[in-house]
């Protein structure tokens, strides 16, 4: 055989390789993407809530995404407690100011950080949150200040539509 | 197999395969002696193969989205269909898949009856075959089912009232399937169950289907047994990987229109209405590849004898190995036998026509004859031609014909280049 | 071996027949006005889904669900593709029920896209109720529940007429050339006018028709543009694959060819 056909084998082998790569994957792809989050569960991405029954020192739990969403009306005392807190105290250094951009409200999703359970409201040695899994402790805003969880409880993206409804997401 | 003792080259696979032979195993089917005459009919295996796992990772996907419950299953398929990523690609594969399995498997089945790849030594692999076929057939039902369409839920109503044939205790094994008095909630989800489980049963047996088949080795169109390997076979990797694999792609050109262009015309209309227990459809029909058997069992008069003669044209493809004695293997060496192997194929082409026609008039007396002559293949015609046929004279090895028939052009070529 | 090919094609195209072998009797044979969406490269043209959409709310609605579609739907690629606004405005003019809420009661709020279309009646009874006795089928596949598909949904639509002489109809039925058995309990929906379209389209009663028709193809099959554009490729890129691995074959087995 000549050199010029061995060459060509090669090229015709690759080629088929390469081409047929290309189409397990494309094939692949939708096997893939279907345990994604579908349309359905895409579309119900906002929730609105309404808030004007909520008095101050009172938070209310709603569901978004399956998760809860801790509503809290904090009082003026919880404010100014989470604003003191010296940044080089904080595991996870966050100010109170860009947690809850009206300070009146804290909203965060309701799920420790460190495995996912959910944190009860009112205890904790910092006046928080403390999660009964493995003793994390949460301040009044949230942020982690003893425990496992490695980081502060997450603040979702929401906006005031007005004075009475949240939308969360 | 091959008695060499395989041993790995590097000194983990050496290790590992002393303790697990994975890799005596892969070498055995790579080196596997193939026949190289085997023509493209042969490629059906492979084909098949890859159906069913098609079938197993799509059902799986939809098991994840669909759900099992009277009220909901109609809804949940929408779902698959309108909101799931992907999800109307998966089922319409899945959906037509089945069609492409069974379009396969008829193949493959009509192949073997014209090889004579049942005979013996492969009486095991066949009757294996023929078990794969049946469960196929029940897996097939009880997928319509799930859909909770009108043609499912009659579908289902009148095949599991064919047990009610049976004498005495019918009406019992009727209500024991469906889990109450009519085909409803509890029936469903039985046949949910089950739907997942019969594919990994015929996965087991395509295992022991193919097992029996690497004893013997393939028969092949000639139909004589050859030595192996030796000049007359190929190894499995990668001559006939190679071209299976060429047969796949054509075979999934086909599957590709039909899932693209026409996913819903192997089924029916009314299957996209929800099942409605007060409404029966003007006309019910099985899906194509059951047919036949459809047609068999509306052309008894009798309700237990139809039943009887259904499963009777099951089973009798089961014992063909014993109905036909006759030494010679292939269809081309018998010469009376492949005439009659033709009627065989229109006769079943026929049964399937009649079976989509309503039982009455010309249609029903063609189901008749059709039937009768049917079981007279089996019963008399294959027994008296294993005595009387005189068959032509068999090669003694397939080079013979290779040589003798059709020299290939690149072959013609490349001994050109080497003078 | 021809022969095999021949029966195998003939074993699939008989099956291909039967549907429509059983056309009921007395039925005309359904007209085609010819559809964008058929075809390997078919889509929807977007204009006719607009005013089918609004045909199918102005006069279908309110009898026919279509319980499996969601407002959303309506901006999603592939459909009539109105933007996002304007299904938000579209689905906050439905009172969607609701609940239960902090009180434990149900309530009506406007609907959000991600609400699924709102049914005219609470339940399948109340519907077969109130339109004597005939359950006005769901819309949402409506198109693949019935032999002959669109088709067949736009003939319907035009096929109302006088009864033949000898043919008595009772109350609440109408006579309809395309309908099996030609009696038909929905009373002709479309009429000169019946609807003012937005965009200025005349609205007879053809133009009605094919338009709904045309929504109503999509709500049966939202992802056709998507399928025959995927198809397409697939299609394609199985040819090439194919040649290749021909190719590669003919090199694999010219090896044994040789030994001979």
């Amino acid at each position: 055989m000549s050199e010029k056909k061995v060459k060509r084998r090669e090229f015709i082998f690759t080629a088929t390789y390469a081409v047929g790569a290309v189409g397990v994957g494309a094939t692949i792809w939708p096997l893939i993407d279907q345990m994604n989050p579908d349309a359905s569960v895409k579309a119900l991405a906002s929730t609105e809530v309404d808030i004007s029954n909520v008095e101050r020192g009172q938070s209310i739990t709603v569901l978004w995404r399956g998760k809860p969403v801790f509503i809290r009306r904090r009082t003026e005392e919880e404010i100014s407690k989470a604003k003191e807190v010296d940044l080089k105290d904080l595991k996870h250094p966050e100010r109170d100011e860009d947690r809850a951009k009206n300070p009146e409200w804290l909203v965060m999703l309701g799920v420790c950080t460190h495995l996912g359970c959910v944190p009860l409201g009112d205890t904790g040695e910092y006046g928080g949150w403390f999660c009964p899994c493995h003793g994390s402790h949460y301040d009044t805003s949230g942020r982690i200040r003893k425990g496992p969880a490695p980081t502060n409880m997450e603040v979702p993206k929401y906006e005031f539509v007005n004075n009475n409804i949240i939308k969360i997401g | 197999m091959s008695n060499h003792e395989y041993t790995p080259s590097s000194k983990f696979g050496k290790w590992f395969n002393d303790r697990l032979p994975l890799l005596t195993l892969g070498k055995h089917l790579t080196d596997y002696p193939t026949p190289k005459n085997l023509n493209y009919w042969w490629t059906f295996g492979g084909i098949l193969t890859f159906c069913l796992i098609t079938q197993i990772v799509t059902g799986l996907i939809l098991a994840m989205h669909y759900v099992a419950h009277a009220d909901l299953a109609f809804g949940s398929v929408e779902h698959i269909m309108r909101n799931v990523n992907y999800g109307w690609l998966i089922r319409y594969t899945h959906a037509n898949g089945a069609s492409m399995f069974f379009l396969a498997v008829y193949i493959h089945i009509f192949r073997s009856l014209y090889y004579g790849s049942y005979k013996s030594p492969r009486e095991i692999i066949w009757i294996l075959g023929m078990i794969i076929y049946i469960l196929m057939m029940a897996a097939a039902f009880m997928g319509y089912v799930l859909p909770w369409g009108q043609m499912s839920f009659w579908g289902a109503t009148v095949i599991t009232n064919l047990f009610s044939a049976i004498p005495l205790i019918g009406e019992s094994i009727v209500t024991w399937l469906w889990g109450g008095y009519s085909v409803d909630n509890p029936t469903l989800t039985r046949f949910f169950s089950l739907h997942y489980l019969i594919p990994f049963l015929i996965l087991g047996l395509v295992v022991l289907h193919i097992w029996a088949l690497h004893v013997p080795g393939n028969n092949n169109p000639i139909g004589i047994d050859l030595k192996k390997p030796s000049k007359d076979t190929v190894p499995f990797h990668p001559y006939i990987v190679i071209k299976d694999l060429f047969a796949l792609l054509i075979f999934l050109i086909i599957f590709a229109f039909f899932v693209f262009y026409s996913p819903n015309i192997l089924g029916h209309a009314d299957n996209y209405i929800e099942a409605n227990p007060m409404v029966t459809p003007a006309h019910i029909v099985p899906e194509w590849y059951l047919l036949p058997f459809y047609a068999i069992l509306r052309s008894v008069p009798d309700k237990l004898l139809g039943v009887i003669a259904m499963f009777g044209a099951l089973f009798i493809l089961v014992i063909l190995p014993w109905l036909d004695t006759s030494r010679t293997r292939s269809a081309i060496f018998r010469p009376l036998y492949k005439q009659f192997y033709w009627f065989l194929v229109a006769d079943v082409l026929i049964l399937g026509y009649v079976g989509a026609m309503p039982a009455e008039g010309i249609y029903l007396l063609v189901a008749r004859v059709a039937t009768a002559y049917y079981f007279a293949h089996f019963l008399i015609i294959l027994p008296v031609l294993s005595r009387k046929e005189k068959v032509l004279d068999v090669p003694l090895s397939i080079t013979e014909p290779v040589l003798g028939g059709s020299v290939s052009a690149s072959a013609l070529k490349q001994k050109k280049d080497k003078l | 071996m021809k022969r095999f090919l021949i029966i195998f094609f003939f074993l699939i195209s008989i099956n291909l027949i039967h549907p429509f072998s059983f056309a009921a009797e007395k039925a005309a044979k359904p007209m085609s006005p010819g559809w964008s969406f058929k075809g390997f490269f078919g889509t929807f043209d977007r204009a006719s889904l607009q005013r089918g959409y609004q045909v199918y709310t102005e006069v279908c609605a309110s009898c026919h669900s279509m319980k499996h579609l969601s407002y959303r739907n309506l901006s999603q690629p592939g459909g009539p593709e109105f933007s996002e606004d304007q299904v938000k405005i579209i689905a906050s003019q439905f009172e969607v029920r609701d609940g239960p809420n902090d009180d434990g009661e149900m309530f009506d709020r406007p609907g959000r896209p991600s609400d699924n279309f709102v049914s005219p009646y609470a339940n399948d009874k109340e519907a077969t109720a109130a339109n004597g006795g005939a359950y006005p089928p769901d819309m949402s596949v409506l198109v693949k529940a019935r032999m002959g598909g669109a088709d067949y949904i736009y003939s319907l639509l035009l096929g109302y007429e006088e009864p033949p002489e000898g043919i008595s109809l009772d109350d609440g039925v109408y006579y309809n050339k395309y309908m099996a058995g030609n009696k038909i309990k929905m009373s002709n929906p479309l009429s000169e006018g019946i609807v003012e379209y937005a965009d200025g389209t005349k609205a007879t009663e053809e133009q009605m028709a094919k338009d709904v028709t045309t929504f109503l193809s999509w709500t049966a099959e939202p992802h056709l543009e998507e399928r025959h554009k995927i198809g397409f490729r697939a299609i394609v890129y199985l040819i090439i694959i194919t040649i290749l691995v021909y190719f590669s074959m003919k090199k694999i087995w010219s090896r044994v060819e040789s030994e001979i």
